[in-house]
């Protein structure tokens, strides 16, 4: 059966590292699941029932961890002995912290706002460039990474985790207008 | 070669063999099943050639009516005439409050967290009814096809809950059938207009049924169907269509809120008559006969129906918009929208689909038949007659996961449209000195508040070992399989001892319930329940047998050696032996035996089908 020992990287034949390439992922996913997926076993015996549903899980739970920037950075980061603790680390960037606040500033004064389509736009387009811009910045640190780098790594990916939220929760705020217009 | 042949002569070993298997389609209003003959699926009419079977069942001391026998007696006998039984499916007595006031029914007890509905025959739960409409199909499948069927595939809305789809696999089981998987409806309906139109790329399917609406995205890609979100309303399709209109009426009759069960059901027929011809036409007359010889008439127009019909399809826009935004795909991205469902024959909402996904939605495949006939396509699969064949079927998780955690609040644990399978675990700690049980409370839904989430089960933990507070450390794993079912696991870490699981579930028959239903259907009609039970462990061992025998046959040779190979063969033996009059539980406890002998075969398969998989790429392509 799988060998749930392996790391998500060696589960998809792909090289350990944080630029991953969508397409041969998803295709491996597929190929993957194709064989593994609890319907190959519809008709099987009970055992191999169980182990397709383990088997297929892990497989979704790798793809989604490897296809995800954020999800995977703090996996390759883990890879490399370094734990975050999601809950209650934060970056200490005060420059960093402060644009946050402001972002979030102007979220919530979208609510009151007449026509904010066009600004909740705006916004979600300039929060997704602060990611992509993070991306490339992590994905430095993570071509041959020492001590030092994967430090800088593991505070990139605080700003990452911030961002992310923030980008949630204006999705969320987007389907309320919207909500609302009806 | 000459190895494979281990059966015994004249025993019947036909690896060719088609198998028989089933799509059901179990809708709100009507139910189709449909199977794959010569390759081709259809759906299966009845002795007087009608595809469609009325989801209604009718409960009378001298026995039972289902479909459009009982369907004629839903205005005489309303309280014994039960339809719509799949609004009431997998839900609580707390739910028909609020949904029992339109359901012209006489509810009762509630020794059970079940409903159950009074009627001549004693009192029936949904599930009782659903399974009444299943054997039904399930029989007519068997009579055209000329022996019984294997497997079914049973066509749920992608909106169904948790407790919803554990009801509808508890009427099956009611039913006597093997559930091969609950596949999603417009999974179903992707599946069959995607293979026959050779479809790729993404598409939105939007699915309003009698009772249901779902809307699912996916991505179609080589044979594979991969859902990118689900969305909708487990409560919303044609029938409140109806009742907006039959309530129209109502107003315009001056009759009050108190009219009899058989008036609620001759407006609602008034109102789906109406609704039908407004397809057609823009203008229709309508009359409806009030008690006591007296009838209103009167004329409703398009436009009108529109305007009471619009907050319904709003409903269902919104939910196609939240969805869009799930999948993160735009409206440009999606390609076609299949439309599917009788009421997508409602104009007001192919326009209104339209306009949100700017294009022409697709009307031209038969909206009631395309389901039924995905199941089949999927059941023919999954029972074993297309080996090789390349579909495959990703599905998500409609509703999030979650747990009570302090405050009553819910702590998200496997969120929406996550794909199935999908396992998750969490660590739970005690909170006393030597606590030796904890309580754990699931959840579905999106909201914050545990109060406006569905209530799944609670379980307790026991048999936690003795410890100072915070020292115990409990992995719990929830599990969802591929049917979107939960099965919860948990492991006290740093003993190992295996906590013992108490499930309660929320709403849904608990297994006993189940068991006494299965006795008494079975007591009903009049059969040996030691030989029924018998029989169904050596169906059981049957398939065990063919499914290890047609492992052999492909790589029996490659992955075994002479003396695994004997193991294997004599494990068999056994199994078939004990199988042919042994009783319920030595096969049952055979078959456990022969699972566990031929484990490290079974790993070793799978293995090398992952092997085979991974074979085709080489890490070079990725290191330019």
């Amino acid at each position: 059966m799988l060998d749930f020992s392996k790391n998500y990287f060696d589960l998809f034949g792909l090289p350990v590292g944080y630029i991953v390439d969508a397409s041969s992922l998803a295709d491996r996913y597929r190929d993957l699941q194709r064989v593994v997926h609890p319907d190959r076993y519809a008709n099987g015996t009970e055992q191999e029932r169980r182990l397709s549903v383990q088997g297929a899980s892990l497989i979704n739970e790798a793809f989604e961890t490897l296809k995800d920037p954020v999800a995977r950075a703090a996996y390759l980061l883990s890879l490399h002995g370094v734990e975050m603790d999601a809950q209650n680390e934060s970056t200490q960037d005060m420059a960093f912290l402060m644009q946050q606040m402001e972002l979030r500033e102007e979220l919530e004064s979208l609510r009151e706002q007449a026509g904010p389509f066009e600004t909740l736009l705006d916004l979600s387009g300039r929060i997704n460039k602060q990611i992509t811009d993070l991306v490339a910045q992590i994905a430095m640190q993570f071509e041959t990474p020492n001590d030092e780098q994967l430090q800088e790594a593991r505070e990139i990916l605080r700003k990452m985790r911030f961002l992310q939220k923030l980008r949630s929760e204006t999705e969320r705020v987007e389907a309320e207008l919207e909500d609302r217009l009806n | 070669m000459a190895l494979l042949q281990i059966a015994e002569p004249g025993q019947a070993q036909a690896p060719h063999q088609h198998r028989l298997s089933a799509g059901i389609d179990l809708g709100t209003t009507n139910s189709l099943v449909a199977t794959v003959r010569s390759g081709k699926a259809e759906t299966l009419p009845d002795p007087q050639g009608r595809h469609l079977l009325p989801s209604v069942v009718r409960y009378r001391q001298s026995g039972i009516e289902v479909g459009y026998e009982a369907k004629q007696s839903e205005v005489d006998d309303p309280l014994n005439t039960i339809s719509s039984a799949k609004r009431l499916i997998g839900r609580g007595v707390d739910d028909i409050k609020t949904l029992g006031s339109q359901l012209p029914y006489d509810f009762v007890g509630q020794q059970s967290s079940v409903p159950r509905i009074k009627t001549e025959a004693g009192d029936i739960s949904p599930v009782e009814v659903s399974a009444e409409v299943l054997r039904q199909l399930s029989e007519r499948a068997e009579g055209t096809l000329g022996g019984p069927l294997e497997g079914v595939v049973i066509t749920v809305p992608a909106y169904f809950d948790e407790a919803q789809r554990q009801a509808t696999k508890d009427a099956a089981k009611l039913a006597g059938l093997h559930v091969l998987r609950l596949l999603n409806e417009p999974t179903a309906a992707a599946v069959a207009y995607g293979l026959d139109k050779g479809a790729e790329g993404v598409h939105a399917i939007y699915d309003l049924g009698g009772g249901t609406f779902d809307i699912s995205i996916l991505r179609l890609n080589k044979g594979v169907f991969e859902v990118l979100a689900t969305g909708g309303d487990s409560a919303l399709g044609g029938d409140d269509f109806d009742r907006c209109v039959a309530e129209w009426i109502m107003q315009q009759a001056g009759l009050d809120e108190n009219v009899s069960p058989g008036m609620v059901k001759r407006l609602m027929q008034a109102a789906c008559t109406a609704k039908e011809a407004l397809t057609q036409t823009e203008q229709t007359d309508i009359e409806v006969s009030i008690e006591a010889g007296e009838s209103w008439q009167g004329s409703l127009s398009r436009e009108q129906f529109n305007s009471l019909v619009d907050p319904l399809v709003t409903k269902s826009m919104m939910a196609c918009r939240r969805t869009l935004r799930d999948a993160g795909v735009s409206v440009d991205e999606v390609q076609e929208v299949v439309m599917v469902g009788g009421s997508t024959r409602v104009p007001r909402v192919r326009e209104k689909v339209g306009e949100l996904f700017n294009t022409k939605p697709l009307v031209d495949i038969d909206p009631d038949r395309v389901v039924a006939v995905g199941a089949a396509i999927q059941a023919d699969i999954l029972v074993g007659n297309k080996p090789g064949d390349e579909m495959l079927l990703l599905d998500v998780i409609p509703l999030s996961l979650g747990i009570e955690t302090m405050g009553g609040l819910s702590e998200k644990l496997i969120s929406r449209n996550t794909t199935i399978p999908v396992a998750r675990a969490q660590e739970f700690t005690t909170f006393k000195d030597g606590q030796s049980a904890i309580a754990i409370h699931v959840v579905q839904g999106e909201r914050e508040l545990v109060a406006d989430c569905r209530s799944l089960a609670r379980f307790e933990l026991r048999g936690i070992p003795p410890m100072v507070a915070g020292a115990a450390r409990i992995r719990v794993t929830f599990a969802v399989d591929a049917d979107g079912l939960l099965s919860v696991s948990a492991i006290e870490q740093s003993s190992g001892v295996q906590a013992n699981i108490e499930v309660k579930p929320s709403y849904g028959l608990t297994d006993q319930e189940i068991e006494t239903m299965l006795r008494d259907s079975i007591a009903h009609a009049d059969q040996d329940k030691q030989a029924r039970s018998q029989r169904e462990q050596q169906v059981e061992a049957e398939r065990v047998i063919e499914a290890l025998q047609a492992a052999l046959a492909e790589d029996g040779e490659r992955l075994l050696d002479a003396k695994e190979r004997q193991q294997v063969d004599a494990a068999l033996e056994t199994l078939r032996n004990v199988s042919k009059d042994g009783d319920q539980e030595q096969i049952k406890n055979q078959i456990a035996e022969l699972e566990k002998s031929c484990g490290f075969y079974v790993e070793r398969r799978m293995n090398q089908s992952i092997q085979q998989a991974m074979s085709g790429h080489s890490v070079d392509e990725f290191e330019q």
